[in-house]
């Protein structure tokens, strides 16, 4: 913690966890994509679904998927300007088992088919927790740079990419890896007390038996 | 110089060992933590200043409304009065009471605002700094090292109580905030260390129990007036530790007092909008009306 934890964020009201969390929800999904968003689904569960409206919730997390941070002004007109960018926006509410209560799910088509999903809480402060990554569980707040690796369960991929992150003198502070099945899709989420050079994510994706990689970063 | 941010204390025997203000230390000591140069964290401080000052401002426009329509146009209301001088605690009071509505009216309408130490108790610190600021002709400079002062001794709240409502009450929120506001104007308006400390002990002491109970869980009613009396209760607590006054309670009792009433208060009043004003005949229609 330091005094900026305190006398900080800088960021648009009226609540740190229902809008300045729920935009770094939505830019967190939005980083998982590699082409222009064409459709986002988003589904509110707990406080979020009762309360979204009257906190601007909705704004701020569809601000999130335009790439907007917690600070920006644009936020109050984001449901506008997705419409003017022909980004199609769905809301629905409901429950999601043992989710925290302020908890968004977004669901992410590109204009060229790619899709992505991502769930995420608001946990207090405008802090997050990044809970699910296309239905695999994972857990980490973005403090950190975090790398998500998605590569096939292979023998030998995960000494890989670790031992290609320390050679970038990255010292990793997190480590986790969520599988479907043995030998099936796979992610590992590494968080790294170091800034990491976006540059270097082609050369991760050149491992053997990595798929593809997306380094994540709270701003 | 090492600081460890766990009671006021220590902030309080460090100045006074080295002979300098609680802002000074923590500045440096913040910059070295944070390896970088005093210059660059002040100027974070100063940055975040600046948008006070700025929804300050920009809350002051009467059309304001927020998107549930129960706030929005009190600080122009305020402000009115006392430019006219309807009011009648003098200019300096009317004009804190007008600022932390608008920053507060502000936050409620989805406007940029610093978190201090959240968005609901936004308009505490930038009112009673910048009202006070005008008042006596301070330099703005002064008014920003206050506000490493006053996140010192939020750090000290939040590591041994809470500045949460759903953790800890209103009064952990609003009266971590009013603390704060207690400490850098004490600070900046001449007390000793220990006349800061004492400060936050009497801004705490008279907020404690305070719960929170939003309507409609919306950020507005009573968020909005609650800033407003926590400028008042920081003014307060400045007046009577700067003349000498000293707390019966010393100042990190109190906060533990502020963290075991936390955990004893019912989750209805702890930001769920299930008991209090939101559990009123009244809250009850108003969120109706809002949510359908």
């Amino acid at each position: 913690m330091d005094v900026f934890d305190i006398i900080g964020p800088i960021m648009i009201g009226p609540s740190s966890s229902h809008t300045a969390g729920a935009a770094r929800i939505g830019k967190m999904a939005a980083l998982l994509m590699r082409e222009p968003v064409a459709k986002a689904e988003i589904f509110l569960h707990g406080s979020f679904a009762k309360t979204y409206r009257g906190h601007g919730t909705d704004k701020a997390l569809v601000g999130g998927i335009l790439k907007m941070n917690p600070w920006d002004t644009r936020i109050r007109d984001s449901l506008k300007i997705a419409e003017e960018k022909g980004i199609e926006i769905e809301f629905q509410t409901g429950t999601i088992e043992n989710a925290h209560p302020n908890t968004a799910r977004i669901t992410l088509t590109g204009i060229h088919g790619q899709k992505a999903e991502l769930q995420g809480a608001s946990v207090g402060g405008g802090n997050i927790v990044v809970t699910e990554i296309n239905g695999m569980e994972v857990y980490f707040t973005g403090q950190n740079p975090t790398l998500i690796v998605v590569h096939q369960d292979m023998p030998g991929v995960i000494a890989h990419v670790t031992s290609f992150v320390s050679k970038q003198r990255a010292n990793i502070c997190n480590f986790r890896l969520t599988r479907k099945e043995k030998g099936g899709l796979a992610i590992m989420s590494i968080e790294m007390d170091n800034p990491f050079e976006e540059s270097l994510l082609s050369q991760i994706e050149s491992l053997p038996f990595v798929s593809h990689t997306i380094l994540l970063k709270v701003e | 110089m090492k600081l460890q941010y766990k009671s006021v204390e220590e902030l309080v025997e460090a100045a006074k060992e080295s002979g300098r203000k609680i802002s000074e230390i923590v500045l440096e000591e913040q910059a070295a933590t944070m390896e970088k140069s005093p210059e660059e964290v002040y100027e974070v401080m100063a940055a975040s200043f600046r948008v006070m000052k700025q929804s300050v401002v920009e809350g002051m426009n009467e059309n304001l409304r927020s998107a549930s329509g129960l706030s929005g146009g009190a600080a122009a209301k305020m402000r009115r009065a006392t430019e006219e001088g309807r009011n009648h605690f003098g200019k300096l009071f009317g004009s804190a009471m007008s600022m932390a509505l608008a920053v507060s009216e502000y936050n409620s309408c989805m406007g940029q605002i610093v978190a201090a130490p959240t968005a609901g108790s936004c308009g505490i610190l930038p009112a009673a700094l910048i009202s006070v600021m005008t008042d006596k002709k301070i330099p703005e400079e002064e008014i920003v090292m206050s506000l490493f002062t006053a996140s010192a001794v939020g750090m000290v709240i939040a590591k041994n109580a809470s500045i949460s409502g759903a953790e800890g009450g209103c009064q952990a929120e609003c009266g971590t905030a009013s603390a704060m506001a207690a400490c850098a104007l004490t600070e900046v308006l001449g007390g000793t260390p220990q006349m800061v400390s004492t400060s936050c002990a009497i801004a705490l002491k008279n907020i404690l129990g305070l719960v929170c109970d939003p309507v409609a869980g919306l950020v507005e009613v009573p968020c909005i007036k609650r800033n407003a009396m926590g400028v008042a209760n920081a003014f307060t607590a400045c007046e009577l530790a700067c003349a000498g006054i000293t707390s019966a309670i010393p100042t990190e009792e109190v906060i533990l007092a502020m963290k075991r009433i936390g955990d004893q208060m019912s989750f209805s009043l702890k930001e769920t909008a299930e008991g209090g004003l939101a559990a009123t005949p009244t809250g009850c229609r108003l969120c109706r009306e809002i949510f359908g």
